[in-house]
C-alpha cells in the first residue's frame, strides 16, 4: 500500500480547465472521497492519478516516486469503473485473474489467488459463470475482485455504486467500508453522493469547478464548512443561510440580524461592512416562543422520528429539524433559537467562511 | 400468448400481421431463388434440353455440363473413337457419345483459384487495415479526423469503374496488369472505405473502459487491443469481411479490363465458355453453380454476424 501525493495538478481541455491546481495527500491506508457535482473535475483527477489522462501541469507521487507521466500499466494501481468494465468475453474467474496474467504469475498461483479473492468477496459460487448474466451487486464484487487480486499500491474507484439501485447501494456501502477495514488499502473514491462519502471516507475533498473547496474529515466538513458551496452541498436539507448586511470587528461575539442580536462563536478577523450570511444547520434550530428571532411557518415535511419545518424569516427561509411530536399550522408565528456554538459566518461576496473560534483549523485545500 | 384472449399489444405484432409478413417473406424468397434454382437445374441438363422451348422442368440429369466445364475437347471420327480403349471416366463416356475426346483440362480451376486468392487476399487486407484505421479513428484524437473519414468515404462516391482507364494505364506502367497482386491491391483499395466506416461504427460501440481497464491491469495498448477489443469486435469484423468478400468475389468490370491470362478471375472466364463450340449453357450454368459455393459457405458460417451487420446501429446490446 502506498501514499498518494497530488501537487498543483491541473488539467486543461482546450479552453476549459477541468481541474485547477489541486494539491492533496492521501495517507497510507486512508480512504479519500472526492465529492462534487458532475463536471466538477473529480473523475478527471482520478483518471490522472490512474494514468488514463495526462495532466497539463503538476505532479503525482506514489510513495514519493514521481509517476506523473508513467503509463497506466506501470503504476500498479487498480481502478474500479462506474460501469465495472468486466470483460464480456471472459467468465468471472478469467476476469479476476486477468491482471495477474499480465504479470506472468504462474497458473497455479493465479488459481489460488483468484479463489482467495472470491472467498473474501463471497463470490466463490459464481466463479465459472459468464459475467453477462450477473446481477448488479455481483458485477460490483467481481470488479472489486479484479482490483484487489493483485494487491496493488492503491485503489481508485469511479462512482462504483452509481448504477446500483438505492436499496442495494446501502448494502454495498457497508461492504466496501468493511473491505477497506480488512485490507487497509489506500483508496480514492469518486462520488457525487454525499451519503456515500460521509459513510465511507476517512477524508473528503469537496470539489467544485475544478477546485478543491475543502479537504478534511467528514466531521470537519459537516461542522465547519469552509465555504457556502460546501455548506450547501453537504447535509440534507443543507445548511440554512440567514443573509444580512453588516461589518464585523475582530473579537465580535454577536451579529445583528435585522435588529435581533444573535450570539455567534468569537470572530477572529475584522470584516469590512458587506453582505454576510449566518450559516446554521437545521438541527441547530429550536422553536422557542420567547425567542426574538421571529418567522412564519411556511411548511413541514414529516420524516418519521423528526420533521423538517420551513420558516419564512426576514433574512430568508430557515429549515429546522425538530421532533415530530409537535404540529405546526401554516402561517403560525414562531420564535427561533439558534445554537450559538455551532454557527458559521460567511462572506457572501467570496463565499468563504469567516474565521471564528468554531474554525480553529480549517483546511482550505 | 394467444391473440384471441389477450389484449392487443402495441409493440408485438398480431398473429395475423405475422402470418402476412411470413407469406411475403416466403414469396420474396421464392422469387429470388428462382434464377438460382434455374441455373442449378440447367447445369444438370443436356445442351438440347437447356435450350428447348417450352423450357423443361422435368429432364434426365446429366453431368455433361460439368464435364464440359472442366475439360477441353476435340472432335474425332467415330472410327477413331471406337479404336480407343474403354472410357477412363464418366466424362470420357459422355464426351465420346458426342463424337469427341477429352484433350485436356480447361482453365476453370486455375481461374477459380485466382478468384479465391484475390477475393480472400483482398478481404483479409481490407479488414486488417480497416480494423486498425477504424480503431485509430475511434480512440485517438486524429487531426482532421472528420475530413479524413469523409475523404475515405468519398472514394466510394462514384462507381469504381469510372476510374478504370487511369487505373488501366497506371497498372500497365507499373507492371501490375494481369497479376494477382494488382487485383488484390485494387479490391483492397475499393473495399477499405467500407471496411473503415463499418468497423469504426462497431468499435465506437465498444466502451473505452474495457481497454482502460486492461491497461490498468498491466497491459500495453496493443495488448489491450488484441485481448479485449478484438474479441468484442469479431461480430463487426465478420460482417465487414462478408461485405468485402462479396464485392471482391463478384467483381466483373475491373477483372475483364485488367486480367486476361494468368491472373484472370472466374467472373470474366465463365462467359468465355459460351464461345467454345456453340452455346454451351449447361457448362456456363455449372461454372456459375460452383462459383456460388464458396460465398454460400462463408455466408452460412457467418450468418449471425451478417445479420447483426445489416441491422447494425438499430439494435443496442
Amino acid at each position: 500500500m502506498a501514499q498518494i501525493r497530488v501537487e498543483n495538478l491541473r488539467k486543461q481541455f482546450g479552453d476549459f480547465a477541468a481541474v485547477e491546481d489541486s494539491t492533496f495527500t492521501v495517507l497510507d491506508g486512508e480512504f479519500l472521497a472526492l465529492l462534487g457535482p458532475s463536471g466538477c473535475g473529480k473523475t478527471t483527477t482520478l483518471r490522472m492519478i490512474a494514468g488514463l489522462e495526462l495532466p497539463t501541469s503538476g505532479k503525482i507521487l506514489l510513495d514519493g516516486e514521481d509517476v506523473t507521466f508513467n503509463r497506466a500499466s506501470a503504476r500498479d494501481i487498480a481502478f474500479v469503473f462506474q460501469l465495472f468494465a468486466l470483460y464480456p468475453h471472459m467468465n468471472v474467474r478469467k476476469n479476476i485473474g486477468f491482471p495477474l496474467l499480465s504479470q506472468g504469475v504462474p497458473k497455479a498461483e493465479i488459481k489460488k489467488r483468484v479463489e482467495e479473492t472470491a472467498r473474501l468477496l463471497q463470490i466463490s459460487h459464481i466463479l465459472d459463470r459468464s459475467v453477462s448474466g450477473l446481477a448488479g451487486g455481483d458485477r460490483q464484487r467481481v470488479a472489486l475482485g479484479r482490483a484487489i487480486v493483485r494487491r496493488p499500491k492503491c485503489f481508485l474507484m469511479d462512482e462504483p455504486l452509481g448504477t446500483l439501485d438505492a436499496e442495494f447501494r446501502e448494502v454495498m456501502v457497508h461492504e466496501l467500508r468493511e473491505l477497506h477495514n480488512r485490507i487497509h488499502a489506500t483508496t480514492v473514491y469518486v462520488t457525487h453522493d454525499q451519503h456515500e462519502a460521509m459513510a465511507m471516507a476517512d477524508k473528503i475533498a469537496v470539489m467544485n469547478h475544478g477546485v478543491i473547496e475543502q479537504y478534511g474529515t467528514p466531521q470537519e466538513i459537516y461542522a465547519r464548512p469552509a465555504s457556502m458551496y460546501v455548506a450547501d452541498f453537504i447535509g440534507s436539507p443543507p445548511m440554512n443561510f440567514l443573509r444580512f448586511k453588516s461589518g464585523l470587528e475582530n473579537g465580535a461575539t454577536t451579529v445583528e440580524l435585522g435588529n435581533v442580536p444573535v450570539r455567534v462563536p468569537q470572530v477572529y478577523a475584522a470584516h469590512e461592512p458587506g453582505e454576510l450570511a449566518l450559516g446554521v444547520r437545521p438541527e441547530h434550530v429550536r422553536f422557542s416562543d420567547a425567542a426574538p428571532l421571529r418567522g412564519a411557518v411556511y411548511g413541514s415535511e414529516y420524516l418519521g422520528t423528526n420533521q423538517i419545518v420551513s420558516v419564512e424569516t426576514a433574512q430568508g427561509l430557515v429549515k429546522a429539524r425538530v421532533p415530530a411530536n409537535r404540529n405546526f399550522t401554516i402561517g403560525e408565528n414562531v420564535g427561533l433559537e439558534l445554537n450559538s456554538d455551532k454557527l458559521s459566518l460567511f462572506d457572501c461576496g467570496s463565499g468563504k467562511a469567516i474565521p471564528s473560534s468554531l474554525y480553529v483549523e480549517v483546511n482550505h485545500g | 400468448m394467444s391473440s384471441a384472449t389477450s389484449a392487443h399489444s402495441v409493440v408485438e405484432p398480431s398473429a395475423r400481421t405475422k402470418r402476412i409478413a411470413g407469406i411475403i417473406v416466403v414469396l420474396y424468397a421464392v422469387i429470388t431463388m428462382v434464377p438460382l434454382a434455374w441455373i442449378f437445374m440447367t447445369s444438370f441438363k443436356s445442351p438440347p434440353d437447356s435450350i428447348s422451348y417450352p423450357p423443361k422442368v422435368v429432364f434426365t440429369p446429366t453431368l455433361e455440363g460439368y464435364c464440359n466445364l472442366f475439360t477441353t475437347r476435340t472432335r474425332q471420327t467415330p472410327e477413331y473413337i471406337q479404336s480407343l480403349g474403354p472410357p477412363q471416366s464418366i466424362c470420357d463416356e459422355i464426351t465420346r457419345g458426342r463424337n469427341m475426346v477429352i484433350a485436356g483440362p480447361s482453365n476453370y480451376w486455375p481461374r477459380f483459384t485466382n478468384s479465391m486468392v484475390i477475393a480472400f487476399g483482398s478481404t483479409f487486407l481490407a479488414v486488417f487495415l480497416g480494423t486498425l484505421a477504424a480503431y485509430g479513428f475511434s480512440r485517438f484524437r486524429v487531426p482532421l479526423a472528420d475530413d479524413l473519414l469523409f475523404f475515405i468515404l468519398s472514394t466510394r462516391m462514384m462507381p469504381p469503374i469510372a476510374v478504370a482507364i487511369p487505373i488501366y494505364l497506371m497498372y500497365r506502367e507499373l507492371g501490375l496488369s494481369d497479376t494477382a497482386l494488382g487485383m488484390i491491391l485494387l479490391y483492397t483499395a475499393v473495399n477499405i472505405s467500407l471496411a473503415v466506416w463499418l468497423l469504426k461504427g462497431f468499435i465506437d460501440e465498444i466502451p473505452r473502459e474495457y481497454e482502460e481497464a486492461a491497461m490498468i491491469d498491466g497491459y500495453t495498448r496493443l495488448q489491450a487491443f488484441r485481448k479485449v477489443v478484438l474479441p468484442q469486435a469479431t461480430t463487426g469484423i465478420a460482417a465487414t469481411a462478408i461485405f468485402c468478400l462479396i464485392f471482391a468475389w463478384n467483381e466483373y468490370a475491373f477483372a475483364v479490363l485488367l486480367t486476361s491470362g494468368s491472373a484472370q478471375t472466374a467472373p470474366p472466364f465463365i462467359p468465355t465458355i459460351i464461345g467454345e463450340g456453340g452455346m454451351d449453357w449447361p457448362a456456363v450454368a455449372a461454372g456459375t453453380t460452383i462459383f456460388l459455393v464458396p460465398i454460400l459457405v462463408f455466408t452460412i458460417l457467418l450468418r449471425n454476424q451478417l445479420l447483426r451487420g445489416i441491422t447494425f446501429g438499430a439494435v443496442r446490446k
